[in-house]
């Protein structure tokens, strides 16, 4: 047993999410400094704008990976709410009836996966490693490899234009709000608590009354809505609804959710950090390109990151085992 | 705890050293006084066509005196590449050379560059037209046409029959370079017959199916020609096993690579395309010349482009790079894309 042998204050400061929020802020402060063009006005509206796919899909990515499932269907979900919101527009509907329908049928392809999940008993590393091909499929087969484009300007220009004349671009609010939506789930409801419980131990969660399947089922159709809410962004951002929309973007948000310092395992995790940890990736990534440095250069530094991310809490905890009970690992 | 700390220590030293070292050794090249700084953005790295057209992009600026930076994506999609744009705007490049992975996509990317006052050439595959300042268009639809039934004739003597194996039936341009070819061969070339039209969707397996029924229902065939890199090297193959080799021509459109071992064992006398180095290197002459001001892109407007001589700025912004490339056995050596 542990007693708290630190004043909270610096418990609040020595924890995992801090580290990623210190890392991000020297990032900025290195790369303000010595690379070009990163200061400029500019930096700030492109970085959102980038990122803000990866930061919704992280938000419901965090507490799936906090109650130790992971979902790795949410670009083709992406893909495939871009085709449909496409598709509908093609077809004369409006953009609010596309954008509800795209919304929907995104909660259906999250209920899917979380169904075969909870309900099923399936990994849903498998489950969804198998959805993210078959979702990618139906939307570049919906579409082939040709794409819908001509949306209104006054839909488009919403996904990009700044809010008067500050560099933040109008979506930040939104943004802003379901970061606040998620951080009071997952930090302030009894069932945000039950998340983190199922990721700590599954069988302690059932018998404390926890109804662990339904909880799963809920985070799924959550993770698949907010992806097909990122699909329409998408489409909007770029003006151009295509099948191959966001593809290989789960790998960015993957990694942005374990540098927010969620464990990989389940049972931990902070939505501050997540968004610390979205916003480092987009800003290294923003730097590297500002530096001319080949993309392979810079999947290759994300890769590490996340590489790390997950093996240093190994090593931190298996050190300090080690440092508490040194008879520990002698004999190895 | 103390790990931690340590952790966070040694992670942001990495990082700072990092970004450091990264900026060290590019100084000036963002936002440089007087040298000219071109970006150039292929639809996808690691592609040996565009790293011919990079090729001839860095012998122009080398000729220039200006400096070309390759960047892009691993995949080649819009949304991969718009990042790249929104860099060069950051960087104020003083002009971006680009082959669209969509023609609208990226439009409002490039705009907010030419905003920040870089110069967009698209070249290889052009957004809609007000999204860039020009276009360096690699073939004209005539010159396609034109090439490949100057091509077919030398190769079959200039009579007998000859069939085409296409792309998809609703492919916009292969139906475009075919109806030219229709109406070219019916005003100067009357001793030829196109037999028959076919369609190998631009598969593999179908184009070699498509090419051996041709060659049944058409005994007298002589030629085919396949205006699709799949088409022609499909056909090729299937030509090269069999008792036509040396009796049944086949051009078209093809790469080098696809078509060597064709042209080294004599199933393919020579086929056409673009030289992607050449591409590049007029796109960068073009940028170049935006960039310094000698040209804005009018209609009419004419530059001198190194060694490939003077060109002029046709309709909507368009340069055309030249008639289609013939490579056969003398300069198929020379070519790896």
């Amino acid at each position: 047993m542990r007693t708290h042998a630190r004043p909270w204050w610096q418990r609040a400061l020595l924890t995992r999410e801090m580290l990623t929020i210190l890392i991000l802020v020297v990032a900025w402060i290195v790369a303000a400094s010595v690379v070009q063009g990163f200061d400029g006005p500019l930096t700030i509206t492109y970085l959102v704008l980038d990122v803000a796919p990866v930061l919704l899909i992280a938000l419901p990515m965090t507490l799936i990976i906090g109650t130790g499932e992971i979902d790795l269907s949410v670009a083709s979900v992406v893909g495939l709410s871009s085709v449909t919101f496409g598709l509908l527009y093609q077809a004369g509907l409006g953009l609010g009836v596309g954008l509800l329908v795209s919304v929907l049928l995104g909660a259906v392809c999250g209920a899917v996966n979380g169904a075969l999940v909870a309900y099923g008993g399936l990994p849903s590393l498998a489950v969804t490693i198998g959805s993210l091909a078959l979702y990618r499929g139906l939307a570049v087969g919906l579409l082939g490899t040709t794409a819908v484009t001509g949306f209104p300007e006054s839909w488009t220009d919403g996904a990009t234009e700044n809010l008067g004349e500050s560099p933040y671009p109008v979506i930040t609010l939104g943004l802003l709000a379901l970061i606040a939506v998620f951080a009071v789930l997952l930090h302030a409801t009894p069932f945000g608590r039950n998340v983190l419980d199922i990721g700590r131990s599954r069988e302690a969660a059932r018998f404390s009354g926890v109804d662990v399947k339904r909880t799963l089922l809920i985070l799924f159709v959550l993770s698949g809505a907010v992806s097909a809410l990122a699909g329409v962004y998408y489409t909007l951002r770029y003006g151009s609804a295509r099948g191959d929309n966001a593809t290989g973007l789960e790998l960015q948000v993957v990694a942005a959710v374990l540098l927010g310092g969620v464990s990989i395992f389940g049972g931990r995790g902070a939505i501050h950090g997540v968004v610390a940890g979205v916003l480092l990736i987009g800003v290294l990534g923003s730097a590297l390109r500002l530096e001319s440095v080949t993309v392979n250069v810079i999947n290759i530094v994300i890769g590490a990151a996340l590489v790390v991310s997950v093996v240093a809490p190994r090593i931190a905890g298996g050190l300090r085992v080690r440092r508490r009970n040194p008879a520990v690992g002698q004999g190895t | 705890m103390k790990f931690t700390s340590v952790l966070a220590a040694g992670t942001a030293a990495v990082l700072a050293l990092g970004l450091t070292a990264c900026g060290s050794s590019d100084d000036g090249g963002g936002g440089g006084t007087e040298d000219v700084t071109i970006t150039m953005l292929p639809k996808n790295l690691g592609n040996p066509y565009f790293e011919a057209s990079t090729a001839g992009a860095e012998e122009a600026a080398g000729e220039l005196g200006a400096t070309v930076e390759e960047v892009g994506p691993d995949t080649a999609s819009p949304d991969a590449q718009v990042p790249f744009i929104n860099t060069a705007a950051q960087q104020g490049v003083a002009a971006l050379v680009v082959s669209a992975n969509d023609p609208t996509a990226i439009g409002d990317a490039l705009q907010e560059a030419r905003d920040a006052g870089t110069k967009v050439v698209t070249f290889d595959s052009d957004t809609e037209p007000q999204f860039r300042d020009l276009f360096v268009n690699q073939a004209s639809a005539e010159g396609i046409a034109d090439k490949q039934l100057e091509l077919i004739s030398d190769q079959i003597g200039g009579e007998g029959e000859i069939a085409i194996l296409s792309a998809s039936a609703n492919a916009t341009n292969q139906n475009a370079w075919i109806a030219l070819m229709e109406e070219k061969l019916a005003s100067d070339y009357p001793d030829i017959e196109l037999v028959e039209t076919v369609y190998g969707d631009d598969d593999d397996q179908t184009s070699f199916d498509k090419t051996a029924a041709l060659l049944q229902s058409h005994p007298d065939l002589k030629g085919i020609v396949s205006p699709t890199t799949v088409g022609i090297a499909a056909a090729a193959r299937y030509v090269s096993t069999s008792e036509y080799k040396g009796k049944v021509a086949v051009t078209g459109l093809g790469t080098p690579n696809q078509m060597r071992e064709y042209v080294e064992d004599g199933t393919v006398e020579a086929f056409a395309l673009w030289n992607p180095t050449d591409l590049g290197y007029l796109a960068t002459q073009a940028a170049a010349a935006l960039a310094a001001g000698d040209i804005t892109g009018e209609e009419g407007d004419t530059f001198e482009a190194g060694r490939l001589g003077e060109f002029t700025v046709g309709a909507d912004g368009e340069v055309l790079l030249g008639e289609p490339f013939v490579f056969d056995e003398s300069n198929i050596a020379d070519f790896d894309f």
